[in-house]
């Protein structure tokens, strides 16, 4: 019975919550413990999972959010206004290298794209999913960029580590050039390239 | 798929059009993949002749893209002839000789694969944004009033006499016919502005010396509109002291980033 009331009381809160509600949150407005919020709002968002339902509860951008469902987008969009543009190619290109390599100035993006990237950096920065989040240290103190809350948000994403896994970690130089060397069958193993030669 | 991820068959690499590769990486990823050859071990020479073939035309492009392909042209023949060297006697200085005479291709395929990385975790990033293009909550629903406090040490009321004062100037009131001045490029001008002084930027310098009424007017709206949306910040020190506008600092927002670990 209790456990039915406090599951109410979550939903009500979750639909008037104008931002993702962490479990902290819902603990702390509910007056449960932590542990038996995270319990509540699975048992909830598992609730939802039945057919016959409009709505999801979802896990993105640092908490629980009430969502319409996807198959029902069009009747939504037709009550309001459709989601602008999605992003170009050449800003998702950007973006991506933004979020597995944060926080990265332009230099190090366009390094890896191999193209000049002002234009997307400044429309990602307009739609809010990325911004500068301080200088490196060195000539010039670049500023660097890295991914906003809305970025989660936009993507229905958790948190950082809920990023699609990439399929090598391109951080690590050693990596690709083991993957080299497997193919260069048996060539003598010179360690690293020139930017890992210290 | 992209479209550049399509086969094309091998007699007809002129009609790979150069506008739809997002730069000369991605254009070589795609003949790489089209050759069918070991990215881990490319054949310089077919790849650089096929690339040449590839970019004969560049004037489908505009100058800076064009510009980036032909590096990209300049820095696989520049591989190409490191190939063609001889390798030199082990010298005097071993370690330099080992670090000079690495795999002329080792950096850049280094850049491919981690470019083919990120590529591909764009085309994920897509469909998770198609998803959810159709998924609508009350979040969005709501404008969100997150950030720092929009003014600090001035009202509205304060913004508005600074706008009046400037209004008072002397500026050219030659009203020119149907001038229109967008109100989004002007907000992109001001962001522009702003995100380049991290000092901020005073607000009279905000309204260019000559511009009509209309621009002044909508330099003002602009504005508003940023402090709106919380990326733009208008401080006062003092009760006589210049009004600032400044973009929104990190330190003000920083604790969005990090989801609920800020409330520990």
């Amino acid at each position: 019975m209790i456990w039915n009331h406090g599951k109410a009381i979550l939903e009500a809160i979750l639909l008037a919550s104008p931002e993702p509600l962490s479990v902290k949150r819902i603990a702390e407005v509910i007056g449960l413990d932590e542990k038996d919020a995270r319990i509540l709002v699975e048992d909830l968002k598992k609730e939802y999972t039945q057919p016959g339902r409009g709505l999801l509860v979802q896990e993105m951008a640092g908490g629980y959010v009430l969502t319409t469902r996807p198959e029902y987008g069009e009747y939504v969009e037709k009550l309001l206004a459709p989601k602008g543009k999605g992003l170009s190619h050449a800003a998702l290109e950007t973006l991506a290298i933004i979020a597995y390599r944060q926080p990265i100035t332009k230099a190090e993006i366009e390094g890896v794209r191999g193209v000049k990237v002002d234009r997307s950096v400044e429309t990602l920065t307009e739609r809010g999913l990325i911004r500068e989040v301080g200088r490196r240290d060195g000539p010039g103190r670049p500023i660097i960029y890295g991914t906003t809350k809305d970025f989660l948000a936009y993507f229905g994403l958790k948190d950082l580590s809920d990023l699609p896994p990439l399929s090598v970690d391109t951080s690590d130089a050693q990596l690709i050039l083991r993957g080299r060397e497997v193919s260069a069958a048996e060539q003598s193993n010179g360690d690293g390239g020139e930017h890992q030669a210290s | 798929m992209t479209k550049q991820e399509m086969a094309l068959p091998r007699t007809e690499s002129y009609t790979v059009r150069l506008e739809h590769f997002e730069g000369p990486l991605d254009l070589l990823l795609h003949l790489i993949r089209r050759e069918e050859m070991n990215i881990y071990d490319i054949p310089i020479a077919q790849i650089t002749e096929q690339y040449l073939i590839i970019i004969r035309d560049l004037s489908a492009l505009d100058i800076d893209r064009a510009s980036e392909f032909l590096v990209m042209a300049a820095t696989l023949l520049g591989i190409k002839s490191r190939m063609l060297l001889p390798k030199p006697p082990k010298l005097e200085a071993e370690e330099l000789a080992e670090e000079e005479f690495e795999d002329p291709r080792e950096e850049l395929v280094r850049q491919l694969v981690a470019y083919s990385q990120y590529k591909e975790a764009a085309q994920q990033l897509r469909e998770r944004e198609e998803l959810m293009a159709k998924v609508y909550t009350r979040t969005l629903f709501l404008e969100q009033p997150e950030g720092p406090a929009p003014l600090e040490g001035l009202n509205l009321a304060d913004l508005v006499k600074a706008f009046e004062e400037v209004l008072k100037e002397e500026w050219s009131w030659r009203e020119v016919p149907r001038e229109e001045i967008p109100l989004r490029e002007k907000i992109r001008e001001i962001n522009f502005r702003i995100s380049r002084s991290p000092h901020g930027v005073r607000f009279r310098d905000l309204f260019s010396r000559g511009g009509s009424r209309l621009e002044i007017v909508v330099t003002f709206l602009a504005l508003l509109e940023l402090i709106r949306q919380r990326r733009a910040v208008a401080m006062q020190e003092g009760i006589f002291g210049d009004i600032v506008i400044r973009r929104v600092l990190v330190t003000d927002i920083v604790k969005g980033e990090t989801g609920d670990d800020d409330e520990t």
